[in-house]
């Protein structure tokens, strides 16, 4: 479904991504794996159009996003969760559910994707006449990822979603990804929670100083020496 | 106790259309980051489109608002995607520069204006011009009455577009968090051309409403974006609910000024509320609406 192929990409002369390759089959997690600043973040910001590729293809269901605007990227399917939650803080959580619902195809089904947001988040519902800013920092989180899932995505990048949440916060946002995927949405996930993404995912890739160096199953990369030596701290 | 009422009353009235005149350059403020220091000149040109109509073609001043207004909206239009946009392509000009541009903008308009009108005092009277009635011992002007209510109007009919429809939230959003707009499949581009329309067209209106009881010549932009700046300031930066206030406490800071301090101090008096609000409120009304 998603295919990106060798792709490079420099913050003005400095080169961040050296030939990154990666693909996302139709409902399936992918983690991204990594330390801080290998490249993560900016590998899911090429996808979204944020950035844009020197070298390289990305390719979604047979349409090239390298070559469409950065807001044309969510009507192909594809919506991306920021790092850091970036929610718009002065409109109510309600109002941020229906941003995430532009495109025609979203916008149509508003009313009944908004209820399912709400069942996957009750605590949205509770809080959706307050405004974004006065929300906790998992329940801005549930509120930024409810806002992706309102554009009825095939493919949901998810950027960080458990940074800064409490363990038990944490758990549950992973979960809450595994009950994304089971309605059939794709997930590609970057965490730095490598544990826990391996557990969850299908596959998974690891990203060092900007370029793939492994990839696998979760559960071949859980047993991988490099992996646990250097991620899982055993 | 009937002057300080009637100082009130005429405060208050001159107050609202300068709530719409800041709200429209609060707007362009939020979206774009930037202070549009040609909103004053935007106004004028829309107060010489209204002469001209009535002057020419005898057109009640009210009647020409649905001219004057998409006029204005289309020349703002007009400067955002072609004049404004185009300087944050090139990556050596630095996006404040576009303040530098609507200087520039604002020049262009008070000189053409110049040119086609000279530099003479114009006016438009009509018949209502300085018709007044009474509620007590309070006199009310009439057109000014009528402003106030068209004023109220279009700021209620803006709110409702800004909160209700996915065009009005997507400015909004914008104006909040641009990257993450984009994200949600806004073209923030678009968005940015139809909010300097949008704020021109505030600013058309309350011209356009203003010239029955205001003298017309072309430098009279300058000072009226002086006072949407002030109004601005008072307000915080980018708050449409702020600029209400400031336009309100403006007005009435003004008329109270020209009564009990004299007309000489009119302007001076909006000028030092400016500097005690950045001295002692930094931040404006918005630090307490929080909108």
């Amino acid at each position: 479904m998603l295919k990106v192929d060798g792709v490079d990409v420099f913050y003005g002369d400095m080169q961040v991504l050296w030939e990154v390759s990666l693909t996302v089959g139709d409902a399936e997690i992918v983690a991204l794996l990594g330390s801080n600043g290998a490249g993560k973040s900016t590998t899911i910001k090429t996808v979204s159009g944020l950035l844009k590729p020197q070298a390289g293809q990305i390719e979604f269901d047979g349409v090239r996003l390298d070559q469409i605007p950065a807001n044309r990227i969510i009507h192909n399917g594809i919506a991306h969760v920021p790092e850091g939650r970036r929610l718009f803080t002065e409109m109510t959580v309600e109002e941020n559910l229906i941003m995430g619902s532009l495109r025609p195809e979203a916008k149509r089904a508003r009313t009944e994707t908004m209820g399912w947001v709400y069942d996957l988040f009750p605590r949205l519902r509770e809080r959706r006449k307050q405004p974004a800013g006065t929300l906790s920092g998992g329940e801005q989180q549930m509120a930024a990822i409810g806002r992706g899932l309102m554009a009825k995505p095939k493919l949901l990048l998810l950027d960080e979603p458990s940074l800064g949440l409490s363990p038990l916060l944490a758990m549950e946002i992973f979960r809450i990804v595994k009950v994304i995927n089971d309605a059939g949405v794709a997930v590609l996930l970057v965490e730095q929670n490598v544990k826990r993404s391996l557990a969850i995912c299908h596959r998974a890739y690891v990203l060092e100083n900007g370029r793939m160096t492994l990839s696998g199953t979760g559960a071949e990369l859980s047993a991988n020496e490099k992996v646990k030596e250097a991620y899982l701290g055993i | 106790m009937d002057l300080f009422l009637q100082t009130l009353v005429s405060g208050l009235l001159k107050g609202g259309l300068y709530a719409v005149i800041g709200i429209g350059m609060t707007l362009i403020m939020g979206v774009m980051g930037i202070i549009n220091l040609a909103h004053g000149q935007m106004m004028m040109v829309s107060m010489y489109i209204t002469y001209s109509l009535f002057a020419y073609a005898g057109v009640d001043p009210y009647v020409s608002l649905l001219v004057s207004v998409p006029a204005i909206f289309t020349l703002g239009l007009f400067i955002q995607q072609r004049l404004l946009n185009p300087l944050l392509r090139a990556e050596t000009i630095l996006p404040e520069n576009q303040v530098l541009m609507t200087v520039g903008v604002g020049m262009v308009l008070t000189e053409i204006m110049r040119f086609i009108f000279t530099s003479d005092y114009k006016s438009v009277r009509t018949s209502y011009s300085s018709s007044t009635f009474f509620v007590g011992n309070i006199s009310f002007s009439v057109p000014l009455t009528i402003d106030f209510l068209i004023a109220i109007l279009m700021t209620a009919a803006l709110f409702l577009f800004l909160i209700k429809t996915d065009l009005g939230r997507s400015v909004r959003a914008t104006a909040q968090d641009k990257e993450a707009a984009v994200l949600m499949g806004v073209d923030s581009e678009r968005i940015t051309y139809i909010t300097f329309g949008i704020g021109s067209a505030l600013v058309a209106a309350a011209g356009t409403l203003l010239i029955p009881v205001f003298y017309l010549y072309p430098d009279i932009g300058g000072p009226f974006t002086r006072k949407a700046f002030v109004i601005c300031i008072l307000g915080g930066l980018g708050s449409a609910v702020g600029a209400i206030f400031g336009g309100v406490t403006l007005g009435l800071a003004e008329a109270f000024g020209a009564t009990y301090a004299g007309m000489e101090f009119e302007d001076i008096i909006g000028l030092v509320i400016f500097l005690l609000v950045l001295l002692f409120l930094p931040g404006g009304f918005k630090r307490i609406t929080k909108v």
